[in-house]
């Protein structure tokens, strides 16, 4: 349920206010304003001018613009548990302008929009979800008259850093697959000269983005990142590595086809398409809907939503890894299946092969994989599902 | 007196980028323009992919309505490939449908309309314990305590006093328009907090059978979560009876919260059922099938046309009948732009003749949005809640019929309100009623078959692609929270050869055709339409969320034929 005050800093409190609620003295904050004057090298006689700054501290402006999308991404972020949205726009931030859920619209809100700019300039931090079309003078999404991208920009200007949000937000997403109609792209390819996150996935889970924010609140930068701009603490970890049935993997337990026996035994997914081996996500780790439960945990093979172009390089979504588009140089590792049913010495390197695929070579932090010294033939799948 | 020309862009509150133009004079509109201002062009995209990818790929049109393109993707392509899913597939379909029915409904009154008529403000002004004593009277609903009422009252007088108002930023607060007394905006101001709580759990449905919400996972041929009472990693009875509670905790706040708050809320403002009415037919294709999807009389909410406001008449839907046109819209047919095509002949090259940006007006212009203007035997229809209620209530449907009945009696207002913007947001929660009591009989079946030992969830025959005829086709029917949607799925050699969508907002959001009729939206705007201060669009406001816009489903319209985009001028 719901809880008024799980979160005191709120509603438009200063923080002079929301610390004397909290139980520290003004005696005890003038003091610490004086000590930290000092260490920043302002002299003891900065104290006052430096308690007025801070007392004067509001909650930060967060501006989230939606571009050329679907609005999952808002829809996923709604249903963030902890902290919860309400919690989130009511008291964390003040969430100075969403499409989705704005009370005004029209005018009322591009002056919003401009007012906030303006009066947080260099402060605030943008949100964006969607992808920004290019093509044709860029009239494939307009927003107030205006091109998503002069939006984009003229927002970015006078952003302290950009949380990029969702695999549109990232790299384009559908409206970038091949042959990308609107010439589709990614913030980050727009704006280079802010500090962005790539929050991925198609959508990413509520709690990675709400969790960045408060990163960003909390430690006054946006968390470390791997290669493409995801956050390591989400992103560092394949699920492949992290999976609950990676043991049927290793003992060549597969799914056949769907709902068979295997599928009733909860067995890998591997066989009927999972990319799960090429896919950085948090999903076993974090779950999904407040641990709820996750697409492989409800028995569908993986997409690979949180990877770059995972349109193209992960279709068809139901074949096998080496053997999708984007793999298919890997052809050896066709030989996988055959080779753990027999328990060959070979079925090592297919392991490797399979389970590494290209995008391993793009990323420093990614574990070796265990070795199997010889892999033991998969049993037969027991007789009867239920 | 001249007419003031309004531009309302963005629509806020809404999925998508809507942009409305009018003009009005003497506190009335006469005239309207809907413009949808976002193409994402997935047509081309889709040619040549493998028809079990599709629904992964057409649910991507929209995240709000997040399994319904993924169903009627999946209903077209097993037309197309004559695959009968297994019945526990299919109750599991109906249970993900029928929550998202629910959460969509509830979470589209608080958060995407409830401002419209919800002076925020206002509440601040409220008596806790009168707001107690009214919330009391309506509902038994265990939250509404004087002591709960005062702590959002406090909650939201610091955080307007606190001067950073964000999403409430330049609202028409003090608007004249706004007529609930104090008490009944703190009501609605509450429950708006409790309704963000409680669609975070009830959409669980979709995490336990689709691993995740938004975009959960379906399966060409069933579903892919299997059943097994005696595993850990499958639909077991821990799931079930998650499921069963959370369906409980949906009913009970659908019963307790929304439905007596709508009606309250309504009561107050029952002018608007004179108001915003609109395009006069209203078409239904008809949902939530208690057998296979192929045999309309087994759907909960009947299949149907009414013509002209006529309840006494219920017109057979025959899908051949509907096409779509592009005289208003920024596409080219190989026809010429005055052709009607219906969606296995449809074509969808874009060519923009609008302004360069920025833009001032598109009023006037001959091509002014890129929604196409899908039409019934050349008529433009009314789709959603309002649709499929009146469709029901004319068919005969008991359900329907008896809660119809009581908002009558208890509104004490006479039957044709319904023909309104009010009509429309009433109709949406009657449906969210009936349709939140209806799956305790999905669960029930789901159960009942499993206890008799059916726990088949895929039909896998159909599977492989040497399976398939070299060439075919499918139709996929849905009757989405926001109106009638067709998939029409051509396969040639495997492959995806055409897909075309037509959806709920390109119905209702169509724009003018040859004829000169305009859709839905616009139609409603200029039918005895107020608009006090223009400057302040809160009425336009009232009535374009009535319909519950979705703007990234209109233009999604899938043409994989073709192959050839012809080149885009911008002038």
């Amino acid at each position: 349920m719901f809880y008024p005050q799980a979160h005191p800093w709120s509603e438009g409190d200063t923080l002079a206010q929301h610390l004397q609620r909290r139980g520290v003295s003004r005696r005890d904050f003038l003091a610490f304003c004086g000590n930290l004057a000092v260490v920043l090298g302002l002299g003891e006689l900065a104290g006052p001018k430096v308690a007025r700054a801070l007392q004067k501290m509001r909650r930060p402006s967060v501006i989230w613009l939606q571009l050329q999308e679907c609005t999952g991404c808002v829809e996923s972020v709604l249903r963030s548990a902890d902290p919860t949205i309400g919690d989130l726009v009511l008291d964390l931030v003040s969430l100075d302008y969403s499409h989705a859920l704005m009370a005004a619209a029209g005018d009322s809100v591009e002056r919003a929009l401009e007012q906030a700019r303006t009066e947080n300039a260099g402060k605030f931090l943008l949100v964006v979800t969607g992808s920004v079309p290019l093509a044709d003078g860029g009239i494939y999404t307009m927003v107030g008259g205006k091109t998503a991208k002069a939006v984009l920009e003229e927002t970015a200007k006078g952003a302290a850093a950009i949380i990029s949000v969702g695999a549109c937000a990232h790299w384009g997403s559908i409206q970038a697959a091949k042959p990308n109609p609107t010439g589709a792209r990614g913030v980050g390819e727009i704006i280079k000269d802010k500090p962005l996150v790539n929050i991925a996935g198609c959508p990413p889970i509520a709690d990675v983005v709400t969790a960045t924010v408060v990163h960003y609140l909390t430690f006054g930068r946006l968390p470390a990142a791997d290669a493409q701009g995801r956050p390591l603490f989400a992103y560092g970890a394949r699920i492949h590595d992290q999976c609950p049935r990676r043991a049927n993997y290793d003992a060549g337990q597969f799914v056949e086809t769907f709902d068979d026996a295997a599928a009733r035994s909860g067995w890998c997914l591997y066989k009927v398409g999972c990319k799960g081996p090429a896919t950085f996500s948090p999903c076993p780790i974090f779950q999904w809907n407040d641990t709820t439960s996750w697409p492989i945990g409800a028995g569908h093979p993986c997409l690979g939503c949180t990877e770059v172009n995972f349109f193209d390089t992960m279709t068809p979504f139901y074949g096998r890894l080496p053997n999708v588009a984007g793999f298919g140089v890997e052809s050896r590792v066709d030989l996988i299946g055959a080779a753990l049913a027999v328990g060959a010495a070979g079925g090592v390197a297919a392991h490797a092969l399979a389970t590494g695929v290209q995008q391993m070579r793009e990323r420093r932090r990614a574990r070796e994989l265990p070795v199997v010294e010889s892999p033991p033939a998969g049993p037969p799948p027991p007789a009867g599902g239920s | 007196m001249a007419a003031t020309k309004v531009v309302v862009d963005p629509i806020t509150r809404i999925e998508g980028h809507l942009r409305i133009e009018a003009q009005a004079e003497g506190g009335k509109i006469t005239n309207a323009w809907a413009s949808s201002t976002q193409f994402r062009g997935i047509e081309i995209i889709m040619q040549g992919r493998d028809p079990r990818d599709a629904w992964a790929f057409t649910q991507r049109i929209c995240g709000v309505c997040t399994v319904v393109h993924a169903v009627a993707s999946c209903r077209a392509v097993e037309d197309a490939l004559d695959i009968r899913i297994p019945p526990n597939a299919n109750s599991i379909r109906n249970l993900i449908h029928g929550m998202q029915f629910v959460h969509d409904h509830v979470m589209h009154f608080y958060h995407l309309h409830a401002l419209d008529w919800v002076d925020v403000v206002s509440a601040t002004k409220a008596d806790p314990a009168a707001t107690a004593k009214l919330a009391q009277a309506i509902s038994p609903w265990p939250n509404n305590s004087a002591t709960w009422f005062k702590s959002v009252k406090d909650r939201v007088t610091k955080f307007i006093a606190g001067g950073q108002l964000g999403i409430f930023t330049n609202g028409y607060w003090g608007h004249p328009a706004y007529k609930l007394p104090p008490e009944a905006n703190l009501l609605a101001v509450a429950h708006y907090l409790e309704a963000l709580d409680w669609q975070r759990d009830v959409v669980k449905v979709h995490t336990i059978f689709g691993g995740k919400n938004p975009h959960p996972n379906f399966l060409v041929g069933g579903m892919a979560c299997a059943i097994n009472l005696d595993d850990t990693g499958t639909i077991n009875t821990e799931r079930l009876t998650t499921v069963a509670d959370l369906i409980r905790k949906a009913q009970v706040f659908v019963e307790q919260v929304y439905w007596p708050d709508l009606l309250a809320i309504a009561g107050f403002y029952k002018d608007w059922g004179a108001i915003g009415g609109g395009v006069k037919n209203y078409l239904a294709v008809g949902e939530i099938p208690d057998s296979d999807i192929r045999d309309p009389q087994s759907y909960y909410f009947p299949r149907g046309i009414i013509l002209g406001n006529d309840l006494s008449r219920v017109v057979p839907y025959d899908e051949k009948l509907v096409k779509e046109y592009i005289h208003s819209s920024w596409y080219e047919y190989s026809k010429g732009d005055d052709a009607g095509l219906h969606p296995y002949e449809g074509e969808t090259k874009a060519k923009y003749s609008g302004p360069a940006p920025p833009w001032t007006y598109l009023q006037g212009l001959d091509k002014y949005t890129w929604m196409k203007a899908p039409r019934y035997e050349g008529r433009p229809m009314q789709v959603g809640p309002l649709a499929r209620v009146l469709v029901a209530y004319a068919s005969g449907h008991k359900d329907t019929q008896e809660l119809a009945k009581e908002v009558l009696d208890r509104l004490q207002v006479p039957s044709t309100v319904l023909f309104s913007t009010l009509g429309r947001t009433a109709a949406r929660g009657m449906e969210t009623v009936l349709i939140a009591r209806r799956m305790n009989v999905w669960y029930d079946q789901l159960v009942q078959r499993i206890r008799n030992g059916d726990v088949a969830t895929f039909a896998g025959d159909k599977w492989e692609p040497d399976s398939w005829p070299k060439q075919c086709q499918g139709y996929g029917p849905l009757d989405a929270p926001r109106g009638a949607l067709g998939h029409w799925v051509q396969i040639d050699n495997g492959k995806i050869a055409r897909y075309q969508c037509v959806v709920p907002s390109t119905w209702n959001c169509s724009p003018r055709d040859k004829e000169g009729q305009m859709g839905p939206y616009e139609a409603s705007l200029v039918d005895n339409h107020p608009l006090l201060k223009p400057e302040q669009p809160l009425e336009i406001l009232r009535t374009i969320h009535s319909f519950d816009p979705c703007m990234a489903c209109g233009v999604h319209v899938l043409d994989a034929a073709g192959g050839v985009i012809t080149e885009v001028r911008v002038q």
